[in-house]
């Protein structure tokens, strides 16, 4: 079978025991939870680290509150409890359904938010065995110096493939930061926009810095009255990684949409925010006529490449659909929201 | 097996092309074979648990990966990077200085030539010369652990010299000078058949509708849960034991032997059990050789486990075929001409490709008759990992073709597609064009079953747009009638032990691969001598132990084994009731062993007694107990060069319903229900039965609608031929949300020849559910997808290239026209 790279295994059982092993070796260390993605990885040399940090023990980062500023939780917190979990379920449902549509149920019960949210990005050219990629020439995300997606290209375009991001994003949720000061080696916290974690390069596509930890995420009270919908692309109804996600969320006041964002993503390196959203949906309602016109405005946006194995342009014509089937999630007719255990 | 060119192992006289022109024949039973022993059956055809079923769902089946023998060494192989290369040098220097490398062996230690079918050896366990696609193994290494044989790989260095490659049929036609397969006599074929029976031209002619249309089949592969996986053993005696996950042990004994230069009685070849095989297991393969040959070097046990990766580089999967068929009718549904062009894209190598090439048309010719057919079939040479036998070996892309062949033909002359086939149903003992003997046979069971528990007649043409129905049906071999290397020695074998404390042992070489054989195995010996299922053990596949069967491909494992089985067992049986007859002063036609009792039917309260007590009489009266049994097929076929092949003692007919609802925004065909009717002679277990019947619903659904065996083009600094994405996350298989009701339906012909009755129904089932979708996506839609898989963005583009919604009004029209004009069958809808 496929080995395990050689590494030395650490298991810090607090928070500052992980912050004072990665002020020093933050580096040459890749930290795991659930592993789903780690372990794959791995074993495909996409990670060579001196150090496995599995931070599974550390139990101060799994919670899930609910409190008057919003839904806290943390980066430990598995899919299939938050597919689960009626708080969730009550105010948040399309993010209950964007973790209840990750892979399957074992994976689920071991992939976590913190993972979900600092995936990897994901290329037809990348996921692949060691044997593969030096058979290809290896590319700019790993080992080598070209991108096979783009030839020309000199920035990687692999696909952020998180289906928490994209809901998270619309609902406007917050995520934690914590690493050390290097100077003083104290603990410093900061929060930041989901939208802002992300950024447009497929080779490391979130602002950590080596030594940073995801800690919380925060779903903002005033998320709990947004009409919400997550739609995801893929070709089975289990397992894969999205080919194509949206995710479309709008407050709305007596029948008219105030505001909304739109998420678009597994199609670059970063989650799309749609711009030019508001303009189109203030003062109307979530009718199909406004549906068609954000489809239309995102299909302009968008532009996939072929980054994932799955047709392209295929993908591409399918963003006003999914758009139109988010919106239309939102409004109230949602599509069948999977159970984490136990299939359907 | 007829073929023009001698196979090169000495012993078979020149000249000679068919085994066996004198047969042995089989003892005949009052009542037959497919009779129960007395009246009634008390096993078969119950529903019950298969012998090895608690052991798989407790984790206490052991697989060749769960056996660890001490000292054992780990192996890996060093593939080749290149599509298409010549070895200039390979230099192992710098890995076997690595700490716990303990072997590396190349092309050079094992230069013999093998191939499953004598006429075409072109493999090396290592390439010498040349490296033929991406992954052709180079080298092996043994070392202490797989990551230290992995870390020696990476030393290892070859000189490659880069060749052209030829990636698809076109290249392979307009490259004959890029020659992928040096065996191959002419350019880039690996074969060429061309049979015509009849005057196919003059057919066409008189036809009142001719349909032409051409159809592609994108490969796809087996994906097997348990990957390959062999396990070696050379101890100081000179002796190779090899544990392997394969479904042809004997023919892997045969092969060792070969390769290594070792006597066939210095080696043992063990099947544990296994996690699947489909086809994929049927041949040798590259590290069963290279663990022994490890082994024998380095005097330790040697094991390989192949990735998940390479078993995609093994391959042997479904052939990539472009079918042209032209194929007409009269206007009172008669099937006039059938003419077949089909090109089959064949990997690097030969592996069954020969025998492929003829199924691609041999097994076309039922359940329908033909006034005349001809196919031209050609498998070509390309860089590719070799394709083999998967499940339904070499006839599932023409029957996909043919089936939606007879659909647009019902559809020219107005009449229902059910109608159709019942018209033109081949029927029961009788011949088909091509000179295959067809004995029993339930097609006309099958249809009309799948047309009732479908509703038929109440949604053909007349669901709403996006939904619909279709049909399809199919004929597959129990077996075939020839060994693969020619000889006059039965095909299959049981030696059968009785013991004096109730017990009773089966040895036979039958392979079971999950189909159940071991299982069936076990009934038949239960049914004759009266035993409970849990005082019969099975040692099979293994090939010290247990007399030779050819393995399990073929679908012929019940069929040949089975008969096997019930003779040795029914001879046991008739010593018994000689001995109780004698006791009681009955006729032996008058003892019954059932339910662990013996008695007679005349006195059964006071002639009664505990089988293992007339075991006992038995063994004191006649001896030790024990018996034989062997299988040898009549012999079959046409009197034509390659007449043989597609010849089978009885063959399984199968109709599906197929209801699909496609989502007209996406392209998503949801295939909602298959209803599959199988005649399958008798069912020996119906649970067993229904099992096999809707696993090929599956495998034939994910082909329709997922699976494709794809490459990466070339592209700037990179050649082409590396797999698209060998990992069952990229090669998509559906899952259980995605996957259909399935509906079975057991039809019973009861064969004359078969055991009780039996036929194959392993791989019969399979082969309708790809045009039974079609069909039904055209009844939904008004498009015919003609190329596989119908994947969602294959579909939005037909529905676009199309006035898809025209042609499906213009399709329901003509059916009402033409029930409304008497012209269709009895199954027009009313």
């Amino acid at each position: 079978m496929l080995t395990l790279p050689r590494f030395e295994w650490v298991q810090p059982r607090t928070l500052e025991e992980l912050l004072e092993h990665l002020a020093e070796h933050a580096r040459e260390s890749l930290i795991v939870a659930g592993g789903t993605d780690a372990v794959p990885n791995l074993k495909h040399r996409l990670h060579e680290p001196r150090f496995v940090v599995h931070i599974g023990s550390i139990e101060t980062l799994r919670f899930l509150r609910d409190e008057a500023d919003g839904l806290h939780l943390g980066p430990l917190v598995t899919l299939s409890a938050i597919a689960l979990d009626e708080r969730v379920r009550r105010d948040f449902l399309a993010l209950a359904r964007a973790a209840s549509l990750v892979a399957g149920p074992q994976l689920r019960n071991m992939g976590t938010l913190g993972g979900n949210l600092c995936l990897d990005t994901r290329c037809t050219y990348y996921n692949q065995t060691y044997f593969w990629r030096q058979a290809l020439g290896f590319c700019l995300k790993k080992d080598g110096t070209v991108c096979h997606v783009v030839p020309a290209g000199k920035r990687c375009v692999a696909a952020h493939s998180s289906d928490l991001a994209p809901v998270l994003i619309a609902l406007g949720a917050e995520v934690e930061i914590a690493s050390l000061d290097p100077a003083t080696r104290a603990m410093r916290r900061r929060w930041l926009g989901v939208d802002d974690f992300f950024v447009g390069d497929g080779v490391h596509n979130n602002v950590l810095e080596p030594g940073d930890v995801v800690t919380a995420v925060r779903v903002p009270a005033a998320a709990r009255g947004l009409k919400a919908g997550y739609q995801k692309l893929r070709p089975r109804g289990a397992i894969d990684f999205p080919m194509l996600s949206v995710a479309f969320a709008a407050r709305m006041k007596d029948g008219a949409c105030e505001g909304a964002r739109l998420v678009v993503s597994a199609l670059a390196a970063k989650p799309r925010v749609v711009a030019g959203v508001d303009a189109l949906v203030r003062g109307k309602p979530l009718d199909d006529e406004v549906a068609e016109a954000l489809g239309l405005a995102a299909y302009k946006q968008c532009r996939p490449v072929a980054n994932v194995p799955y047709d392209s342009d295929y993908r591409h014509e399918m963003v006003p659909v999914f758009v139109r089937r988010a919106v239309r999630e939102a409004r109230g007719a949602p599509g069948p929201v999977l159970a984490a255990r136990g299939g359907t | 097996m007829s073929e023009d060119r001698e196979p090169k192992q000495p012993g078979f006289p020149a000249g000679r092309m068919m085994p066996g022109e004198r047969r042995l024949e089989p003892p005949r039973w009052p009542g037959g074979r497919s009779q129960p022993p007395h009246g009634a059956f008390s096993v078969i055809g119950k529903r019950n648990r298969k012998v090895e079923g608690l052991a798989k769902v407790t984790g206490r089946a052991l697989y060749t990966d769960d056996i660890t023998l001490p000292r054992m060494l780990h192996a890996k192989l060093l593939r080749s990077s290149h599509a298409h290369a010549r070895i200039r040098s390979v230099d192992a220097s710098a890995a076997l200085a690595l700490p716990g490398v303990h072997a590396v062996i190349t092309g050079k230690d094992l230069p013999a030539c093998y191939g499953i079918i004598p006429w075409t050896e072109d493999e090396q366990a290592l390439c010498e010369q040349k490296a033929r696609y991406v992954g052709d193994p180079i080298a092996a290494v043994a070392a202490d652990s797989e990551l230290v044989a992995e870390e020696a790989l990476r030393a290892i260095r070859v000189e490659y010299e880069p060749l052209p490659a030829v990636m698809d049929i076109e290249t392979a036609l307009a490259h004959p000078e890029w020659k992928v397969n040096e065996k191959a006599r002419e350019g880039n074929v690996s074969k060429h058949v061309h049979l015509e029976f009849g005057d196919v031209d003059g057919a066409l002619e008189q036809s009142d509708e001719v349909v032409e249309a051409e159809y592609w089949y994108e490969g796809s592969t087996h994906a097997a849960i348990e990957p390959h996986c062999a396990l070696a053993d050379f101890d100081a005696t000179g002796f190779l034991t090899v544990y392997s996950a394969t479904q042809v042990a004997h023919y892997l004994h045969r092969d060792l032997a070969k390769v290594l230069g070792l006597p066939t009685q210095r080696i043992r070849v063990v099947q544990p059990v296994i996690g699947g095989a489909f086809g994929g297991k049927s041949e040798p393969f590259s590290l069963e050789f290279c663990a022994a040959k490890l082994s024998m070097v380095t005097g330790r046990p040697v094991k390989i486990l192949y990735t998940r990766e390479e078993v995609f580089y093994a391959h042997r999967g479904r052939h990539p075929m472009r079918l042209r068929y032209r194929a007409g009718i009269r206007r009172d549904g008669t099937l006039t001409g059938v003419d077949a062009k089909i090109q089959i894209d064949g990997g690097a190598y030969s592996s069954y490709g020969l025998v492929t090439t003829y199924y691609s048309g041999q097994l076309l010719t039922a359940p329908y008759r033909m006034e005349a057919y001809r196919f031209d079939s050609t498998r070509y040479f390309t860089n590719k990992p070799c394709c083999g036998p998967k499940r339904g070996h070499g006839s599932v892309q023409p029957r996909f073709a043919f089936e939606c062949q007879l659909d647009r033909l019902a559809e020219r002359i107005g009449m229902d597609p059910i109608g159709v086939r019942r018209r033109n149903s081949i029927g029961a003992d009788t011949q088909t064009v091509n000179g295959l003997r067809i004995t029993s046979n339930g097609f006309l069971q099958c249809l009309d079953a799948v047309e009732r528990a479908a509703g038929w007649k109440q949604k053909f043409r007349r669901l709403p747009y996006g939904r619909g129905v279709g049909v399809a049906g199919s004929m597959y071999i129990s077996g075939t009638n020839y060994c693969i290397y020619p000889n006059e020695m039965p095909q299959s074998a049981v030696q059968l032990k009785l013991d004096r404390s109730g017990r009773a042992t089966v040895f036979c070489g039958a392979s079971d691969i999950g189909q159940g054989s071991d299982s069936v195995l076990a009934y038949i010996v239960c049914e004759e001598l009266g035993l409970d299922l849990r005082d019969v053990r099975v040692v099979a596949a293994d090939t010290d132990l247990a007399p030779v069967d050819l393995g399990s491909y073929s679908s012929r494992e019940t069929f040949m084994a089975g008969n096997a089985c019930l003779d040795a067992a029914r001879r046991l049986r008739g010593w018994i009731a000689e001995t109780l007859a004698a006791l009681w002063g009955c006729a032996p036609a008058e003892v019954t062993l059932a339910g662990g009792v013996a008695c007679s039917s005349r006195d059964p309260q006071r002639e009664c007694m505990s089988v293992k007590d007339a075991f006992q009489l038995a063994e004191a009266r006649h001896g030790t107990l024990g018996s034989v049994g062997w299988y040898q097929s009549p012999k079959l076929g046409g009197d034509y060069r390659g007449g043989t092949i597609g010849a089978s003692p009885a063959y399984s007919f199968t109709a599906h319903v197929a209801e699909v609802g496609c989502d007209l925004e996406t392209g998503f065909v949801k295939v909602a229900t298959i209803w599959i009717a199988h005649d399958c002679g008798r069912a020996l277990n119906p649970v067993a039965v229904e099992g096999q019947m809707e696993g090929s619903a599956y495998m034939g659904f994910a082909e329709a609608l997922m699976e494709a065996h794809l490459f990466k083009p070339a592209a700037p600094g990179h050649g082409p031929g590396l797999h698209h994405g060998p990992s069952l996350l990229d090669y998509r298989i559906p899952t259980a949300l995605d996957t259909p009701e399935l509906r079975s339906i057991i039809v019973e012909s009861v064969d004359p020849e078969g055991p009780y009755g039996a036929k194959e129904a392993g791989e019969g089932p399979l082969h309708p559910s790809i045009p039974a979708i079609a069909n039904a996506i055209y009844d939904a839609l008004g498009i015919r997808c003609e190329r596989l898989p119908f994947d969602p963005p294959s579909i939005l583009r037909l529905l676009r290239e199309s006035d898809a919604r025209a042609q499906w009004e213009r399709a329901r029209g003509q059916v009402g026209a033409a029930a409304g004009a008497g012209v269709a069958g009895r199954s027009a809808p009313c």
